[in-house]
């Protein structure tokens, strides 16, 4: 097998392929999530630590499960409890945790790329679980498994993205996945969050356009992704709430001009009333809660997939391919 | 008594370019002809190089006082002397702040004391360069200081700058201006663009530039100061600077190496050494740049070398602070980007260097009889690799780490003695 | 390191021969198919599995579900085998709890992989009883595990292989023994 991780920084360096492959080892991890006993040992007496220097409770619970049915062992690091309140830099924190010998760092982080940053210090595979607004990679591959399990293929689709396309990692990386799939994208939110530069984001064989209306973005999708709104974000500039919900909330009425098979993303946390209508949320095209069941199984797959094997021999064959 | 022999002049006050002899005599030039006969003066033969007027460097940031960890004026201008400089300006932003003749002072005793360059500062223009009331201009000018700045930072209003510029052009000194707006730029990281917005990176606009240099170039209309933008980034700004030209201002402009080198592009890989402020811009904006220092636009080239220790830059991004080392390189790089790639002459480059930073300053500088004896010797050709570790510099800060050059510094000459040699 | 063949265990009529006892000595331990299953492991489990519920159900007419069972997760030895894992989808697309599962394996060598196919299996339910059937044993077991139904007892050295290759995926039906050379 010629696809070789080691580490997942974010989906640009992916080839097709290789999304290809790693969507399909999550299969058996779906499958895993079914059974009555989800417990395995393959991967007993390796350690995951988990750094999340920013808050989050799903992403971090999700990566946790997913090593704990690994078999796997996983140290915590919140931001709250840090040493980074106290003033030791991460790199410094990082080497620390390093110091205990553990077999994958994940990571999450306020900085756009401070994951790519530490992982320059460290020889253990380091997962990117979200770093500021650029890239958030096993986002956009769970979203790539739920869209294949309603859709049966990621080719060519229309995927409408809604909300703060700038401030969104979830948004870029969907882009950078879709987008080598010959996604045509919509993206549809305040003006100040859809600045002209994102249309450069397309990779090459898709495109993006930019519309103002929710009505005009929703019309011809496959997919439409709600974005959460990001509260702290509102204060600049100080959107109203009011408006915000006016022009861009996700309604039953705006999501009958999609076509009927259109699904419904969203990346959560979501606030029912705000970004998304609660009877869209709950309705059959909504694929939210799957999006949580794959999201362990992409995590699983990953884990896996870059500490599974044997150390030493990844070690070589990828300084080779360098 | 030293005599640099047979190196070719370029002396862009006289235009000057043939093969001489120099005779210095102790801080002054005695004598420019060819084949000087000087029985017992101490001979540097300088075949095959170019003997300039020496260079000035019109900004950069020493540290000291206050940030020794970073750079001291030994450290730096043992740096700025390899990097072919014999007088440097150093910005205000020190700890405490150069807003009184006191310090003021003690930068040039120490400069004096340990220094291998001249070293003159820049006092701020207000007092610790928080905008609010004026800083003791006048009794830091007695104490040596030659332009005033709060570099670090844009003079906070316009009503303030209003007031520096008047007060300034009593007291015949040229403002220099960090020119941003600030509510622009607020917490942005790089320029604003294609590449800001593919990394999730917080963008800077242009425009946080080009305001504040259409604020300067007006005032300047207003007050008839003189007005000096610091390392310019931009097209829009450089626009208003010809304008601002056109129409007979007090409006000069010095460009950074790295904006003449490289260009947002180059911060792709999260890499805090490609983190400066003003941040690098786009292609466009760079090629503008070129331009602007091949038709005279630009008034001269200045470092902003800015050197910070590797814990501080060993960061997040977003974390790091501004700024690279720059004296160095400067020299090569400008051979390189400008020179070799014909889009400017050697003379107009000695005259970026020389004559350029001195007009602002309202100095002569000139390879002629009675001239300060301080000369600048370099090689257009001669190949060699830069590399960040051997620096004079206490930092490491530069992007140019390893770098393969043609040309550059050979020898830096200051009041007659040979302060550095290759 | 290459691998010579040696000599040939089996030729296609054989193999045909062999499954067909072993399908009938199923039926006939379990007093018919009430409750039965089997349970393919990947690779030449599968096919092998596919072929003996063909034949119990050219027997008697009775269908008997067959599933596939990916031991990787469940390996003991998965950080020695590749710097890459890869695992594949297991598909047993029945209960398994109160069933009679017949494992289905081509080689019985140490008895690791069905030590691995038997916890896979627990993570599934609670069978009844789990038999073990392969088309060779060829000893060298590592743990106390011992087929229900062999094919043939082939008496091996560390250095020979088994080789199984069957239509369905190695596009010709044959058992070899082979010899690693240095």
């Amino acid at each position: 097998m010629s696809h070789r991780f080691r580490n997942l920084l974010g989906i640009e360096p992916l080839t097709r392929e290789d999304i290809a492959f790693i969507l399909e080892q999550s299969r058996p991890f779906q499958e895993i999530q079914r059974h009555p006993l989800k417990k395995l040992a393959t991967l007993r007496g390796k350690s995951v630590v988990l750094a999340f220097f920013e808050s989050s409770t799903r992403t971090r619970i999700s990566f946790g499960t997913a090593a704990s049915r690994l078999g796997a062992d996983s140290m915590n690091l919140q931001a709250e409890s840090s040493s980074l309140r106290k003033g030791e830099s991460l790199i410094d924190t990082v080497k620390t945790l390093d110091a205990m010998k553990p077999d994958c760092l994940v990571m999450r982080h306020s900085s756009s790329g401070a994951p790519h940053f530490v992982q320059q210090h460290l020889e253990i595979p380091v997962i990117n679980a979200g770093d500021g607004t650029h890239a958030h990679p096993t986002q956009a591959l769970l979203d790539a498994l739920t869209i294949l399990d309603r859709k049966g293929c990621l080719d060519n689709l229309n995927v409408t993205i809604i909300g703060d396309i700038l401030h969104s990692r979830v948004a870029r990386s969907n882009i950078q996945l879709l987008g080598k799939f010959g996604a045509r994208f919509t993206l549809c939110g305040p003006a100040m969050w859809l600045p002209r530069e994102l249309e450069t984001l397309a990779p090459p064989g898709s495109s993006i356009r930019r519309v103002s209306t929710i009505e005009d973005a929703v019309r011809d999708a496959d997919v439409v992704m709600v974005l959460r709104v990001q509260q702290e974000r509102l204060h600049e500039p100080a959107l109203p709430l009011d408006d915000y919900i006016l022009l861009y909330q996700l309604t039953p009425e705006r999501l009958r001009l999609a076509p009927p098979g259109a699904i419904v993303m969203h990346p959560g946390p979501m606030i029912r009333g705000l970004e998304i209508d609660p009877a869209v949320a709950d309705c059959p095209q909504s694929c939210i809660l799957e999006q949580v069941t794959n999201g362990l199984a992409v995590r699983m797959a990953l884990l896996f997939l870059l500490i599974g094997g044997s150390h030493e021999d990844a070690k070589d064959v990828l300084h080779a391919a360098r | 008594m030293l005599l640099v022999k047979n190196g070719r002049v370029l002396d862009p006050a006289s235009g000057t370019d043939v093969v001489l002899d120099i005779l210095l005599d102790s801080d002054r030039i005695a004598q420019v002809a060819p084949a000087i006969n000087a029985p017992g003066a101490e001979v540097l033969d300088a075949s095959g190089l170019i003997v300039a007027p020496g260079f000035i460097d019109l900004h950069c940031h020493l540290r000291e006082p206050g940030e020794e960890y970073k750079e001291t004026i030994e450290t730096g201008t043992r740096a700025a002397a390899r990097g072919g400089f014999t007088a440097v300006c150093c910005m205000p932003n020190t700890k405490p702040v150069n807003d009184n003749a006191s310090v003021t002072r003690s930068i040039i005793e120490r400069a004096s004391a340990a220094g291998s360059v001249r070293v003159w500062p820049v006092g701020a223009a207000s007092l610790g360069s928080k905008g609010e009331a004026l800083a003791e201009i006048a009794a830091m000018k007695s104490a040596g200081i030659v332009a005033v700045s709060d570099d670090g930072r844009p003079i906070a209003s316009a009503k303030l700058l209003r007031q520096v510029m008047d007060y300034c052009q009593s007291l015949g000194l040229p403002v220099i201006d960090h020119c941003e707006d600030a509510s622009l730029s607020a917490g942005g990281v790089m320029r604003e663009g294609p590449t800001s917005v593919r990394m999730g990176l917080r963008g800077i606009p242009a425009c946080a530039e080009s305001i504040a240099v259409a604020r300067g170039v007006q005032i300047a209309a207003l007050t008839g100061g003189r007005f000096h933008v610091a390392h310019l980034s931009c097209r829009e700004s450089l626009d208003q600077v010809r304008a601002a030209k056109a129409k007979g201002l007090r409006v000069t402009c010095e460009v950074t190496p790295h904006h003449f080198t490289l260009t947002d592009e180059h911060v792709t890989g999260y890499d805090t050494r490609f983190k400066m402020n003003p941040p690098l811009a786009s292609r466009e904006d760079r090629d503008a740049l070129i331009a602007g220092l091949a038709d005279g636009s630009v008034d001269c080239i200045a470092t902003d070398h800015a050197p910070h220790d590797a814990a501080s830059k060993d960061v997040e991004f977003d974390k790091a602070p501004f700024g690279i080392t720059g004296f160095e390189t400067v020299l090569a790089l400008a051979l390189g980007k400008l020179v070799h790639t014909n889009r400017i002459g050697l003379m107009r480059m000695v005259e970026l260097f020389t004559i350029g930073p001195a007009r602002i300053l309202g100095i002569t500088r000139s390879v002629a009889p009675g001239e300060l004896a301080d000369l600048t010797l370099f090689s257009a050709d001669h190949e060699w690799t830069f590399r960040a570790a051997d620096s004079a510099s206490k930092s490491r800060n530069t992007p140019f780490d390893n770098a393969a050059f043609s040309g550059g510094p050979m020898a830096t000459i200051i009041a007659g003695k040979i302060v550095w040699r290759r | 390191m290459r691998v010579v063949e040696k000599s040939q265990l089996m030729a296609a009529a054989e193999i045909d021969r062999t499954l067909s006892r072993l399908a009938h000595e199923i039926v006939e331990r379990n007093g018919g198919t009430a409750g039965l299953s089997l349970i393919g492991i990947r690779r030449r489990g599968v096919p092998l599995s596919q072929r003996l519920a063909r034949a119990i159900k050219a027997m008697d007419g009775s269908v008997v579900p067959v599933g596939t069972l990916d031991i990787t997760l469940y390996r003991d030895d998965l950080s020695l085998v590749a710097p890459q894992p890869v695992v594949h989808s297991s598909e047993i697309p029945f209960s398994v709890d109160d069933q009679v599962l017949v494992l289905v394996d081509d080689v019985l060598y140490t008895g690791r992989t069905v030590r691995a196919a038997m916890n896979g299996l627990f993570d599934l339910g609670r069978p009844k009883r789990i038999e073990l059937c392969v088309l060779i044993d060829r000893g060298h077991r590592e743990l106390p595990i011992e087929a229900t139904f062999i094919g043939r007892h082939v008496q091996t050295s560390d250095t020979e292989i088994i080789e199984v290759r069957l239509n369905e995926i190695d596009q010709e039906e044959r058992v070899m023994l082979v010899e690693r050379v240095p």
